[in-house]
This record gives C-alpha cells, sequence and structure tokens, in this order.
C-alpha cells in the first residue's frame, strides 16, 4: 500500500510541476514571446513654429501588440491653444498597424469637428492611402436608431393602435370579400389545399390535445375535489369536470395549442412564401392571395376546432374520471353525476366559443404571415407575432362571449 | 447629331408600355420620380442603374404589385392603375414575371408550377396541359424535370423554371427580375441566349431589370438609367448609344465600368 501511495503522489507532483511550466510557457513564450523586439510607442509634441500651428512627431511601434501611449495631451493641446494647423509627422522607429488607423480616424473626426486641418504627409504612403479610403466616404450622420423612451411614447402608442385597427378592418375586408367569392364560385380557392390543411389542422393535431385534455381534467378535478372535501360533497366534482370542459376549458385549451401549433405553421409557411417572393408570383399569375392561401386554411380551421373541442372536452372528463375513481367515487356515481350536470346548451356555447376561436386563430396568423417582411428575420418575427396576437385575441374573446354568456342567462 | 442605331420610326413599332411622371415612394421615403420611357414591342428593354436605386421596384410597380405615388403606367395606351379590377386582370393575363429567386412554389412539383396559370384561366384538358408542360419545360432546357421539386434543383434550375411558368399562357410581355444574379458566367450567358432568342422567335417584348454589363450589351435594345443620387433617370435609349453618346458622364461610366471616366479625366489633364 505504502508502494502505490507514494507512486501516486510522486506522479500527482509531477503532472502539478508539469502544469505550472506549461502555463508559465504559454503565457509568456507562445503568447508573448514574439513581442521581445517591440519598441514602446510615443509621441512627442512641437508647437514652437507659430501659435497656430501644432505638431506631433510619433515614434515606436504603433500597433495591437503594444498599448497605445496616452494621446489625451495631444487632444487637450489641441482644445486649450488656438490651432489651426495639426501635422503629423513620424520618426525613422515608427511602425504601424490598424490599430494606429483607427487612432488615426479618431483623430481625423475629432479635427473635422473643432475645424483644424489635420496633416497627414509625413506619414508613411501606405498608412495614408489607408486613411484616405477610410475618409473617402462622408460619415452617415443620421441614425437608424429610433429612442426608446420617447417624449411621444403616448403618441407612438395611439398610433400603433390606429395602424392595427387599419390593418384589421382592412384584412377583414378582404376575407369577406373572398367568402363572398366562394359563394358566387368566382373564387381562386382549391379543394385540394382545404383537405390537406384539414388534415393538419384535425387528426394530425389529437395527440397532443389528448393529452393536454386529459390533464387539464384532471387539474380540474384534483382543484375540486380538494375544495368540496370540506363540504363533504366530493361527488359534485362530475359537475365541476363537467361544465369546466364543456363550457371553458376544452374550448380555450384546444385554441392555445392550435395557436401555437396551427397559427404559428400559417405564419411561417404564408412568411416564407412572402420571403421567397411567392405571394407576388401569385398575385402576378392574376391569383387572389386572400382566396387561395387564407381561405383553406381558415376553413379548414373553422372545421377543424369545434370537433377537436368536442373531443377535448371527452378527454377531459376521462381525466377528471380518473382523479374520481381514486377518490372513493365509483364510476356510476361520476357517471350519473356528470350526466345530470350540463345540458346541450352548454356544449353548444363551447362550440360557438371554439368557432370564435378557430376564426381569431387563422386570421392572427395569416395576417401575420402575409404583413412579412423579405427577411428570414422576418418570418421569426411574424410567427411571434401570430401567436401572442392570436392569444391575446384568444383571451379577449373568452372574456367577452362569457360576459355574453352571464348577461343572456345561458 | 448621330442618329440611334436602334431607333425606327414610330409607326413601324408602338409602345406597349408608356410610364409617364411616375414617382415611386416606399411609405414616406422616396425612391425615384419623374420617371418617362416607353417600351416598344419587340424591345428587350433593360432597366440599368446602381445597387439600390430603386430598379426592382420600378419592375414591381410596372407590374402592378405596388401603387405609384404619382404617374402612370399605361399598356396599349391604357393606364394599369385607373382600371377596374377585370380590366387589370386581363392585363395581367398577358404579362409573365419571372423573379430573382425564381420564386416557384415550394410546395409544388415543377410541372404543376407551370401548369397553375393554365388550370387558373384554361380549359385545357389535363392530358393537353400535361404535354404543353413538358413543352414549355422542354424549352427552358429542363426536359425530364416535371416531377421534381424545386428544392431539388440548383439555382439557375430553378430560375428557368420560373421562366418556363412566366411563359406558360404566352404572354406579350415578359419581365426579367435580375436574371443572372446569382449565377455564374456560363449559366448567366446561356440565360441570356435563352431570353434573346424567345424575344426574337416569339416576338415578346421583354423588359429586365439587370446590373450586369455583359447581359446589358448582350441583349438590350433600349433601356433606362435610373440614379440614386438624384432619385431620377439620367438618360433612355439603347445600351450601346449610350455607352458613347450619353449626355450624362455617370451613365457612361457605368456602362464603361468606369473607364470612360478615366480616359476623359486623362484627356482633361492632356
Amino acid at each position: 500500500m505504502g508502494l502505490v501511495k507514494s507512486v501516486t503522489g510522486i506522479f500527482t507532483g509531477f503532472s502539478f510541476v508539469y502544469m505550472l511550466v506549461a502555463l508559465f510557457y504559454q503565457y509568456f513564450f507562445v503568447r508573448y514571446g514574439h513581442l521581445d523586439s517591440m519598441v514602446s510607442p510615443g509621441f512627442k509634441i512641437t508647437r514652437n513654429v507659430s501659435p497656430e500651428y501644432l505638431s506631433a512627431s510619433l515614434s515606436g511601434h504603433w500597433d495591437r501588440y503594444q498599448t497605445l501611449p496616452d494621446t489625451e495631451q495631444i487632444f487637450s493641446e489641441l482644445e486649450s491653444e488656438n490651432v489651426q494647423t495639426f501635422e503629423v509627422l513620424t520618426d525613422p522607429s515608427f511602425r504601424w498597424d490598424s490599430q494606429f488607423s483607427a487612432w488615426l480616424l479618431k483623430l481625423q473626426r475629432y479635427c473635422d469637428r473643432s475645424k483644424i486641418k489635420l496633416m497627414l504627409s509625413g506619414l508613411p504612403e501606405e498608412a495614408h492611402t489607408l486613411h484616405q479610403l477610410a475618409t473617402a466616404v462622408p460619415l452617415q450622420t443620421s441614425s437608424n436608431k429610433t429612442a426608446f423612451f420617447s417624449i411621444n411614447l403616448f403618441q407612438s402608442i395611439i398610433k400603433g393602435l390606429l395602424q392595427w385597427l387599419e390593418d384589421f378592418v382592412l384584412f377583414l375586408g378582404e376575407i369577406t370579400l373572398g367568402i363572398l367569392r366562394i359563394f358566387r364560385l368566382r373564387s381562386d380557392a382549391r379543394r385540394g389545399d382545404f383537405f390537406q390543411f384539414l388534415h393538419q389542422a384535425g387528426p394530425a393535431a389529437l395527440p397532443i390535445v389528448t393529452l393536454l385534455s386529459f390533464l387539464v381534467g384532471m387539474i380540474l378535478a384534483y382543484l375540486g375535489t380538494v375544495q368540496l372535501r370540506q363540504f363533504g360533497a366530493e361527488v359534485y366534482v362530475a359537475d365541476l369536470v363537467g361544465v369546466g370542459m364543456v363550457r371553458e376549458m376544452g374550448a380555450l385549451m384546444t385554441a392555445i395549442i392550435m395557436a401555437g401549433r396551427t397559427g404559428a405553421a400559417y405564419a411561417a409557411q404564408l412568411g416564407t412564401m412572402q420571403v421567397n417572393e411567392e405571394v407576388d408570383a401569385l398575385t402576378t399569375l392574376g391569383i387572389k392571395t386572400v382566396d387561395y392561401l387564407v381561405l383553406p386554411r381558415m376553413l379548414a380551421l373553422v372545421v377543424a376546432m369545434p370537433l377537436l373541442t368536442l373531443y377535448s372536452d371527452i378527454l377531459g372528463m376521462l381525466g377528471g374520471g380518473v382523479v374520481a375513481l381514486s377518490m372513493d367515487i365509483t364510476f356510476t356515481q361520476y357517471v350519473h353525476q356528470l350526466s345530470g350536470a350540463f345540458a346541450m346548451s352548454d356544449v353548444m356555447t363551447g362550440l360557438f366559443k371554439s368557432l370564435v376561436f378557430a376564426l381569431l386563430i387563422s386570421f392572427a396568423g395569416c395576417q401575420a404571415g402575409l404583413a412579412c417582411g423579405r427577411s428570414s428575420a422576418a418570418v421569426g418575427k411574424a410567427t411571434t407575432t401570430a401567436v401572442v396576437t392570436a392569444i391575446v385575441y384568444l383571451v379577449v374573446a373568452d372574456a367577452g362571449l362569457n360576459i355574453l354568456y352571464f348577461q343572456l342567462g345561458i | 447629331m448621330i442618329e440611334q442605331p436602334d431607333s425606327k420610326s414610330l409607326s413601324e413599332k408602338s409602345a406597349a408600355i408608356e410610364v409617364s411622371q411616375l414617382t415611386m415612394k416606399y411609405g414616406s421615403s422616396l425612391i425615384q420620380q419623374n420617371l418617362n420611357f416607353s417600351v416598344q414591342k419587340g424591345d428587350v428593354f433593360v432597366i440599368m442603374g446602381g445597387s439600390g436605386c430603386g430598379k426592382s421596384t420600378l419592375l414591381k410597380h410596372m407590374i402592378g404589385l405596388y401603387q405609384p405615388a404619382a404617374g402612370t403606367i399605361a399598356y396599349d395606351g391604357r393606364d394599369y392603375f385607373s382600371a377596374t379590377d377585370i380590366q387589370q386582370l386581363k392585363m395581367r393575363k398577358r404579362w409573365g414575371v419571372t423573379y430573382q429567386s425564381g420564386a416557384l412554389f415550394s410546395a409544388m412539383t415543377l410541372a404543376e408550377n407551370v401548369s397553375l396559370p393554365l388550370t387558373q384561366y384554361t380549359r385545357m384538358k389535363p392530358a393537353e396541359m400535361a404535354d404543353l408542360v413538358r413543352y414549355k419545360l422542354a424549352l427552358v432546357g429542363l426536359a425530364g424535370f416535371e416531377d421534381y421539386y424545386p428544392s431539388e434543383i440548383s439555382g439557375g434550375m430553378a430560375k428557368r423554371a420560373g421562366l418556363a411558368r412566366a411563359m406558360a399562357l404566352d404572354p406579350e410581355v415578359l419581365f426579367f427580375d435580375e436574371p443572372s444574379a446569382g449565377l455564374d458566367p456560363l449559366s448567366a450567358k446561356r440565360l441570356d441566349d435563352l431570353i434573346l432568342q424567345l424575344s426574337q422567335s416569339l416576338g415578346v417584348t421583354i423588359v429586365i431589370v439587370t446590373h450586369e454589363l455583359e447581359s446589358i450589351f448582350a441583349i438590350g435594345s433600349n433601356g433606362v438609367f435610373l440614379d440614386a443620387q438624384t432619385k431620377t433617370q439620367l438618360d433612355t435609349g439603347a445600351p450601346s448609344y449610350m455607352l458613347n453618346h450619353s449626355a450624362q458622364p455617370l451613365v457612361r461610366d457605368f456602362l464603361s465600368r468606369g473607364q470612360g471616366h478615366q480616359q476623359r479625366s486623362g484627356e482633361i489633364c492632356r
């Protein structure tokens, strides 16, 4: 044992020393090894010719391996005295690279601002040429940045809202005209597209709707059981799950899934087509984009969403049932309680909601897609806009519909 | 005064497209103003100018995608933007447009892409349509590619397929947006030859946006030169004529790749 320990110790010790040596080597030789022939940069200011003339003679290596000397002195001299002309001279030890050129550009900008004539004829010819190249095109003065917190924040909000309203109304009008064209059998919409989108928005969405609806049913059941147990009325959990799913959660959960899934897909599809000039190509072929691209998608979602919502209702009740069974409620009790919990009108309220949600999701998705810019970044932005707008629309519409139902007593 | 080599008397040729006092804006920023030129029937008309001067924007105005801020664009004497929807559709059916990237519909095969305008506007039987599509694809050198998807072919092929789609309805005017951009010199040359052959054998009027000098001289019979600085047209005429005789130094510089300018400054020095 002693032998093993000492061998390990020696090994560890050696590797530690080796590590230090390697670090040292890397730090001093690899990194800075080539610097031994360097001359540190410096400058000397001369001002004895005339009060309006100042010159600085640069020496040493003005490059990226050296720290440039503190040239604040030059700038302060230029500022304090009434200098009209500043000449940059160099002595034979002077070397330069783009680090120096960058400093020179800064100096040039300063001199331009203070109306000082900068004379550079003393520089090496290459440095002078490069400097002329850098200053050939005048500085772009207008900025592309917009002030984040502008005084006109309120104004810009109003402007944004008006713009949103205008876009909304215009797109709504186009869609309405498109729907009218379908009834007049003059539409450019194609049946094949519709069935393809119906498949994407319907059957293809079943797995995720199954999972989430089942879980939402369970969540509702747990929530209800904990509260109802205090009154010994656990059996009413069936009512809570039934009414909750049918009137509210079925439609809303399906809508949120579809906003993230299908609404985003619509925006991305149309946005990519916009980037690829396909939308322009359609227009010049005389095909109405609303008919050809928007309406099949919208109709597919309008057909699929109520069906998915019904499915989601049933799955939610199943999920609630699983929880109820684990809470000493028999299956028969649960089903009996459930069957008396809601009426057909309750189901209808949920289905009507899902219809409205489908319109809103496809509206937001297609509008964002068609308004997409001409870059790949714009597609991402369009997708985000589609989902965010759709969810805002959903929640606002849901609140509105609930108020309406309450007032009407449905 | 030297006569323009390609200018024939107006009775022989008549204007297919007449642009007058056109002003283009993007939002509130001015792109070009006071554009006046006409494209004669059978012309290969080149829209020239430096990068970012609004060449493609002008093309998009001419194909009715963007609404002009002022001025008119008339086809056979009828203003496009004041026409009714149905008249506009009738005019559009007589044009074909090929886009910078080809703009093929990525969800469709090449054959479906080319047949889309046919299904939209004709009552051809599927078999006839398939024959016609095969012919149009063969015309642009894509015979046998009917069932390929746009993602499966190269950029040059996509542009040619776009051309086949633009020609599907036997248009009277063909618009090209930077046809040779992003192509190697040989493919670009082949596309130029194709355009020239089509214009000569089909008698199609061609409007083309490009800044490739080789293309400009090889195929252009007439053209307009846009300038980004003054935001208006500098000159119109045949490119080969403008090269030596344009009153605008910038146009001569552009067409001679800056060579003319050097010669002239040399002359001044002497």
